[in-house]
């Protein structure tokens, strides 16, 4: 009956808890704060009694959604984890109560039921806890999103467009966007993707989208964007108004290795830098280098739209040169971060001009780490070229070089291993092609594929180009033993640049991927 | 035989009236028909008085009593007392008493010859206590309450405790009080006994939303199925008669 506490030594009397008859029943029970038995009390009280049992919950047949008051969709899966915190919400006065468990019982998918057991516990007269299981019905009722209908009844019906445009003669600059714009899964919300002449056309279902989406683009290159918008409908009682937006979004037409005449005044304001100078990387700034005495800048966006000067010679107008004599002058200098330039004077002669007569050059060029005697190298041909450029008409005096040298040329190499395929490959948007555009026909179609072969030249040349985009393993790839053997002679540091397998090794695109990009989502997924 | 009533739909009518073997304490201002069913149960055997306390009609939880002594807190007017002594028996000593805890109906709980206490009571008030009302006294608490008085009921021949009163307590309790004890509830599970329930040794009252089961137990401990007003005093005639001879 006693015992010794044996914390505190104080003697304690055990306490042998009795029974008391059940107020309504009278059957013998351990007192509880109800003083009823469980059967009596669940008989007197049912803490369900105020809980909603069917609930009709809408759900989106197209895009598997269901609707959460007031407009929130929520993705689910049947029997998922989601769902079932989707149900529990939408049972009304289960707040009042605490809940203790939930599982689906199993229904048909089709009997568009869900049903899902609770269990609930409530205090009850005067502090007594009562648990209790209960069934919730859940009606499904179909009826499809604002976003779904909207795209059953007309499926481009876009808000906002954005009119991504670059007034150059090559889409180099868009395959490169269209890369980053996979990468980083900018145009994911993208209705409509459209090719057009000198540019692209995105269509959104909102203005959000579209703002987020130039506020990518503007942070890979330098634009200048400028938005309209249009009065499609208005509701004067709730003072809704309905526009369609359209962002004209322009690039800026400098591109990597276009040769720029600087206009006088950016010239002073840079330090006399130039004023002729070659653009060597375009990303949200542009980075501007003098070949002659290796100084460089970089302009952001705001101060390249100030001065807003167009590029004098363009990569196209490249023309090859061999390299007769190599003279270097200075020692490495580095410019902003990894690439290396090293000032150097050489005696070139185009290679139009080998063996028919004995023109040649003697220039300075950047290119001094690169360029060996007999090399072939790419350079602006400013003895022959007859450039009416305002900006160059402003100097007076100005004397120009003959020969401006831009970056050491594989074209030799390329035509020994001859038309190898790549080990790797990139995806490509779901672009629908401009109807317009493709009255050109077969004369345009060739002109991009070699433009496309031109930029997956320069992402095997400049790793830095590499650096921001995701490059796919191609499965088809078979190393030859020909490629190898006649690689086998040649001199390895002088060979044809190649992307080093590590950077594409674990990534593979989907099938479909490479078929269509129907579905752009999962792909990239994978790229992330 | 338990009789069900309420107060102004209050089932808790042990706060309203103080039942003992020799008198019954009613609030005053209640309804008519509350005081005829005191009347018609125990007019013809002990008196029914109205009256308040200090004003109030919460005279069930202010005042303790048996059938030899009353108690009053020290709120009780002096016309209330004049009233009391004039409407009670004689033999009744009805005394006013100096308590912090004015509340003596909930501090304290007694039959004809032993009460309960609250544990914090005043050595003159236990003094008084034992004077007056002729009883042992034992300071006591009831599943851990000190309230004494609210959480059990007891008579001459039975008491009702606390439902939730350990098997060891009761056995102390009713040790110490000489009556079988149960524990139990009133007013549909309510533990607050003396609340829902006012008792002596013949009749006993409940509130309304007592149920069957807690009547059934009510009588079985009180003894009320076979019990007379005279009954008490024969047996006791003969207990006495008993010892003496």
């Amino acid at each position: 009956m006693a015992a010794m506490d044996g914390e505190s030594g104080m003697f304690v009397v055990q306490q042998t808890i009795g029974s008391v008859l059940c107020c309504k029943c009278g059957i013998p029970m351990t007192p509880n704060a109800a003083n009823m038995c469980v059967k009596c009390l669940r008989s007197e009280v049912d803490i369900t009694e105020g809980l909603q049992k069917h609930v009709i919950i809408t759900h989106c047949p197209e895009c598997d959604t269901y609707l959460q008051p007031p407009r929130t969709r929520i993705k689910a899966q049947l029997e998922s984890k989601e769902l079932l915190t989707f149900c529990c919400k939408r049972v009304k006065n289960l707040s009042k109560l605490k809940l203790i468990h939930a599982e689906f019982v199993w229904t048909e998918p089709h009997s568009k039921r869900i049903k899902v057991k609770l269990r609930v516990q409530k205090e009850v007269l005067n502090g007594a806890v009562l648990e209790q299981a209960c069934v919730v019905e859940y009606v499904v009722q179909d009826q499809m999103c604002e976003s779904c209908s909207r795209a059953q009844a007309n499926g481009d019906q876009w808000v906002a467009a954005v009119q991504l445009r670059q007034h150059v003669s090559h889409r180099r600059t868009f395959f490169y966007l269209e890369q980053l714009i996979l990468k980083h899964d900018a145009a994911v919300r993208a209705i409509r993707i459209k090719q057009m002449d000198q540019g692209i056309d995105f269509f959104f279902g909102s203005r959000s989208h579209a703002a987020k989406f130039i506020d990518f683009v503007g942070k890979v290159v330098p634009v200048k964007t400028r938005h309209d918008k249009q009065l499609v409908s208005h509701d004067q009682k709730s003072n809704n108004f309905n526009y369609k937006y359209t962002f004209s979004v322009e690039i800026c037409p400098i591109c990597r290795e276009d040769l720029v005449c600087l206009p006088p005044k950016l010239v002073a304001n840079l330090g006399n830098l130039g004023p002729l100078v070659i653009c060597t990387k375009v990303s949200n700034s542009i980075a501007l280098l003098d070949p002659s005495s290796l100084r460089h800048c970089f302009l952001d966006t705001e101060q390249y739209w100030r001065a807003s000067f167009k590029s004098l010679l363009t990569s196209k107008q490249l023309v090859e040169y061999v390299v007769l004599d190599v003279d270097i002058v200075s020692s490495d200098v580095n410019i902003g971060g990894d690439s290396k330039h090293v000032l150097a004077e050489v005696q070139v002669a185009r290679v139009s001009d080998f063996g028919k007569n004995d023109t040649m050059f003697f220039v300075k060029t950047h290119l001094g780490h690169l360029l060996n005697v007999g090399d072939y190298a790419l350079g602006y041909d400013l003895y022959a070229a007859n450039s009416n450029d305002m900006e160059l008409d402003k100097y007076k005096g100005l004397v120009l070089p003959e020969v401006i040298l831009v970056k050491k040329s594989y074209e030799e190499k390329r035509q020994k291993k001859g038309g190898k395929a790549r080990p790797w490959k990139l995806k490509s948007l779901n672009m629908e092609v401009d109807i317009s555009g493709a009255t050109r026909g077969r004369v345009d179609e060739e002109k991009m594929d070699a433009e496309y072969e031109q930029f997956l030249r320069d992402l095997e040349e400049n790793p830095e180009l590499r650096f921001n985009i995701s490059l796919y393993r191609n499965r088809d790839y078979q190393p030859s033993e020909m490629a190898s053997v006649i690689d086998g002679d040649d001199d390895d540091d002088d060979d044809a640049p190649v992307v080093p397998s590590e950077e594409f090794a674990d990534l593979e695109i989907n099938d479909e991927d490479v078929k269509g990009d129907d579905d752009d989502d999962d792909g990239m997924r994978e790229s992330s | 035989m338990a009789t069900r009533l309420r107060f102004e739909n209050s089932c808790e009518i042990g706060v309203f009236t103080k039942l003992t073997n020799a008198y019954c304490l009613v609030a005053n201002e209640g309804s008519e028909s509350f005081y005829s069913i005191f009347e018609s149960e125990l007019a013809d055997v002990i008196p029914v008085v109205k009256t308040s306390i200090g004003g109030t009609r919460i005279i069930g939880r202010l005042c303790i009593g048996n059938k030899k002594g009353l108690l009053l807190p020290h709120t009780t007017t002096d016309q209330e007392l004049q009233h009391l002594r004039n409407s009670l028996p004689d033999e009744v000593v009805v005394q006013r008493i100096n308590e912090k805890l004015s509340a003596l109906g909930n501090c304290m709980a007694c039959n004809d010859h032993v009460a309960l206490t609250h544990t914090d009571l005043d050595k003159e008030t236990e003094e008084m206590i034992a004077d007056v009302l002729g009883v042992e006294v034992f300071r006591q608490t009831i599943a851990g309450n000190v309230l004494v008085g609210s959480y059990c009921a007891f008579s001459n021949r039975g008491g009702l405790v606390h439902p939730h009163t350990s098997i060891e307590d009761l056995d102390e309790l009713s040790t110490l009080l000489q009556v079988p004890l149960v524990a139990g509830t009133v007013n549909r599970g309510s533990e607050v006994i003396a609340g829902g329930l006012i008792v002596n040794d013949w009749t006993a009252f409940c509130g309304s939303d007592t149920t069957a089961t807690e009547l059934s137990v009510i009588e079985n401990v009180f003894k009320l199925r076979e019990a007379q007003p005279n009954d008490v005093a024969n047996e006791m005639r003969k207990s006495l008669i008993d010892t003496l001879a």
